[in-house]
């Protein structure tokens, strides 16, 4: 089974300037919720307490509001549903310090009376730790840029690692506006969603590019750096889109059975997945000609290149024949 | 023997490591190397306590005030104005002849600031000791905390430090909120024991005085557990560092109690201060709640004494362990707490197994109806690494998480990527007119630079997702590195290996279409 037609070489630059302006709209528009809008934190990052419970039967939450509207503490928590109408979360901004009685305690005490229940989860997360993981979270992001940045300029040239960090904050912006967008509440797993979508779609894109270069120093007649782009992108759709349909299914079915708990990383996942094939396909490799990336200059370059390990491999030869 | 090619042998022996590996884990044998559940997929609590440690520096003042007044006394120096607050002693010498004396004493207690104004002495600590002091609180909180959890009987309880002054406690044996909370309970407790002399002169007014006069009389106010007030001398003649041993007996009424023994210095000083207060009453204090104040008849020898005072059986227990594995020198308090049930923690199992499982039947048919037997050797190498990922955490005994098995099957989808881009590139060269032999070899040459670099940029990622990360995160980056290096291995060396061993069949054969899915 096939794809794409083997033989024909696909015009993307030649229609690059609407790809780029469909992103700059996507990105700009996420900012713009991202700032407007802004995002959900959830209580790893935000402090508070979650406390989940099942009942043995659907439970009406109008009712559990009005019995926790009595309780000091409760009064200002949030009721909602998760993933069936037997189990509710109780979510609080507030937390306890206090070993003896904790939050989970007391709703125990509050929910007394409402039916049958099991208290199936209680995360409580204090001001000081929310602010610390807030703190490592955005410190491990911008780490992995740079390390990812200093790798790509050493394998490629730096216009290769700008254009896929680029490509990156754009990936990252997008799935960060969806997330704005439906409210979801950021928490640990979506910072480590967003993690591994950075690396999902570098991986996508450092595949186009790789066959940029190589397209780069295997073509010997003298062809604009458009067409090289095209004939890359194109002899790395099937793969793009084969790689990125199994682990959309893969991700697809994490969301629909991984239950309600990983429903925010599949999600993030999700749009991740799409944004980062869309990007690595039709915005990468623009943002190269973008950059100024001159191709004359680097193939030179990579010639220089091929030309010292050539000429090191003949003197190892000779040095082990013995000639020196 | 086209199959005894290294590839093909590496690999095979690859999978059988992995096999074997993951089969304790799999089929939950008793012996073996065997991957443990993280908390959120057994159930349990996991905490991260603070530790307060400006009251260990506070206590360790207290103490020093209670051996120079123990000094005082039993070298009959005279002194007044004997004070103590958050930051330092204070008192008065009455007789200048005293003052080598005490001051030799003072030198030989380390970390100490002395200023000295005629006869009046503020003693402060040094930095330095009460940086050590603080650290020594949170060193000595772990080891307590430890001990308690030890003695109550859970399974494989984990009590370490975290990071600068904090401590992470994970208790997966925890299975119902009234367990966890008495387990919290027995962490909190302070099993700061103290005894302490009922301030006899003034005690009769002890229900009018209020704290600050009680201050200037250097008394405090303490209650019982039923509300009555007692005036005592704030610097404790003795408190629960010099306990050796504690445990639960029954008095004559068959109510739990419990007997207590102080090492030697502790029973010289109780032996010395009951001989010299005889008729007078000692308060037995516990977490600063009095338990009991009994008159002292007679000079208590030997060192032991009891506190009762209406404990339950459990009560007795708990507080027996807490006064055995010593006081906290500083409060703790929480600082994140989650506690997940355990059929939660079943649900997530059952979750992700199916997830794991139907993205995994399907990648599986997916692949074989795009590229045929390519398609198949691709899945073979997939399920080598399934098997690896689960033998290497296995191996080095590591923690699978809920994000952990997102990890896995993500790693899933992700695998085939090195496969589809070999498989991809052997086309190129076949439609290109490449014969088979060559276009495989040639294939996997021209693959190579995009599988390691794509491969390291995700690497990258997980190893400072590793570095930042905390608890199920860092179970993530595991799985996801593990995942990375073991496709590598098994999708690069294991199904070239494969292909070597076939290459005759599939020369013979000359049937692409069933090979790699392409009609040339």
């Amino acid at each position: 089974m096939e794809f794409f037609k083997a033989d024909k070489i696909y015009d993307f630059m030649g229609k690059a300037k609407y790809f780029m302006a469909v992103s700059a709209l996507l990105v700009i528009g996420s900012w713009a919720l991202l700032f407007i809008k802004g995002l959900n934190f959830g209580i790893d990052f935000a402090g508070g307490t979650i406390v989940q419970v099942r009942y043995d039967k659907p439970v009406e939450i109008s009712k559990i509001r009005q019995v926790l509207k009595k309780s000091a503490i409760f009064k200002d928590a949030s009721v909602t549903y998760f993933g069936s109408d037997n189990e509710i979360v109780i979510r609080l901004k507030t937390s306890t310090k206090n070993l003896k009685q904790d939050i989970g305690d007391l709703a125990r005490k509050a929910l007394a009376g409402t039916g049958n229940y099991e208290i199936r989860r209680v995360d409580m997360v204090g001001p000081k730790v929310g602010g610390e993981l807030r703190e490592k979270g955005l410190m491990a992001t911008v780490i992995a840029i740079l390390a990812i940045l200093i790798y790509v300029s050493i394998r490629f040239e730096w216009r290769f690692a700008l254009a896929s960090v680029l490509a990156l904050v754009h990936d990252v912006s997008i799935a960060m506006g969806a997330i704005s967008l439906f409210s979801i509440p950021v928490n640990l797993d979506i910072l480590a969603a967003i993690l591994t979508l950075l690396g999902y779609s570098l991986n996508d894109t450092i595949i186009v590019f790789d066959r940029i270069r190589e397209g780069i120093i295997e073509s010997t007649k003298l062809r604009s750096l458009n067409e090289v782009i095209n004939e890359a992108v194109t002899k790395t759709l099937s793969r793009t889109v084969l790689t990125s349909l199994t682990t959309f299914f893969v991700v697809l079915t994490l969301y629909l059975f991984g239950g309600e708990i990983i429903r925010g990383f599949s999600f993030t996942l999700l749009i991740g997945i799409i944004v980062g094939t869309y990007s690595s396909i039709f915005i990468a490799s623009p943002l190269l000609t973008i950059l100024g990336f001159d191709l004359e200059k680097y193939r030179k370059k990579l010639a220089e290149k091929r030309k010292r390990q050539q000429e090191k491999e003949k003197m190892r030869a000779m040095y082990e024949q013995g000639m020196v | 023997m086209k199959w005894l090619n290294y590839r093909f042998v590496i690999f095979v022996l690859v999978f059988i490591a992995g096999v074997a590996l993951s089969v304790p884990s799999l089929l939950n044998l008793s012996f073996g190397p065997k991957i443990t559940l993280g908390l959120d997929l057994q159930g349990g609590l996991h905490m991260l306590l603070g530790v307060d440690t400006k009251k260990a520096v506070a206590s360790k003042i207290k103490s020093i005030a209670a051996a120079i007044k123990y000094y005082a006394e039993d070298n009959d120096i005279l002194m007044d104005e004997l004070r103590v607050n958050d930051n330092g002693i204070s008192f008065k010498l009455l007789d200048s002849d005293d003052a080598p004396k005490i001051e030799e004493f003072l030198q030989q207690q380390k970390g100490l600031v002395v200023k000295k104004d005629g006869l009046k002495y503020t003693i402060a600590l040094t930095p330095q000791e009460v940086k050590s002091i603080k650290e020594y609180a949170i060193k000595q909180a772990v080891d307590t905390i430890r001990n308690r959890l030890d003695q109550f009987g859970l399974a494989e309880p984990t009590v370490a430090k975290q990071g600068k002054d904090k401590i992470l406690v994970e208790l997966p044996g925890i299975k119902t909120p009234e367990q966890e909370q008495r387990v919290r309970k027995l962490i909190a407790k302070a099993a700061h024991l103290q005894l302490m002399a009922v301030d006899e002169a003034r005690q009769a007014r002890a229900d009018q005085m209020s704290p600050e006069e009680a201050a200037e009389y250097g008394d405090i106010i303490l209650k019982d557990r039923n509300g009555r007030k007692y005036l005592v001398k704030e610097i404790p003649i003795l408190d629960g560092s010099m306990i050796t041993d504690a445990r639960v007996a029954f008095d004559q009424n068959n109510q739990p109690v419990i007997d207590f023994t102080l090492n030697s210095q502790g029973a010289k000083i109780f032996a010395d201060f009951t001989a010299k207060n005889v008729g007078k009453r000692l308060a037995i204090v516990l977490d600063n709640v009095v338990y009991s104040a009994p008159v002292i008849r007679e000079r208590i020898g030997g060192g032991s004494g009891q506190i009762s005072g209406g404990f339950s059986v459990q009560e007795a227990h708990d507080v027996a362990i807490a006064l055995r594995s010593g006081a906290l020198l500083a409060p703790v308090y929480m600082e994140e707490k989650r506690s997940i049930g355990p059929s939660l923690g079943a649900d997530s199992v059952r979750a992700s197994m199916i997830a794991l499982m139907s993205g995994f039947v399907l990648v599986v048919l997916f692949m074989i109806l795009y590229y045929g037997i390519a398609g198949v050797i691709a899945d073979i190498a997939l399920i080598a690494n399934l098997f690896l990922i689960i033998g290497i955490m296995a191996l080095f005994g590591a923690t699978l998480t809920l994000p952990g098995m997102a990890g896995i099957v993500l790693t899933v989808g992700m695998a085939v990527d090195a496969n589809v881009i070999i498989n991809e590139r052997i086309r190129e060269l076949l439609r290109s007119g490449v014969s088979v032999r060559k276009a495989i070899e040639q294939g996997y040459k021209n693959a190579m630079s995009a599988i390691l670099d794509a491969n390291i940029t995700t690497l990258i990622a997980a190893i400072v997702l590793y570095a930042y990360g905390t608890g199920p995160i860092k179970g993530f980056a595991i799985t996801m590195s593990i995942g990375i290096l073991a496709s590598m291995l098994t999708a690069i060396v294991g199904t070239h290996g494969i292909y070597e061993a076939l290459m005759d069949k599939i020369e013979r054969s000359k049937n692409y279409n069933l090979w790699f899915g392409i009609k040339v």
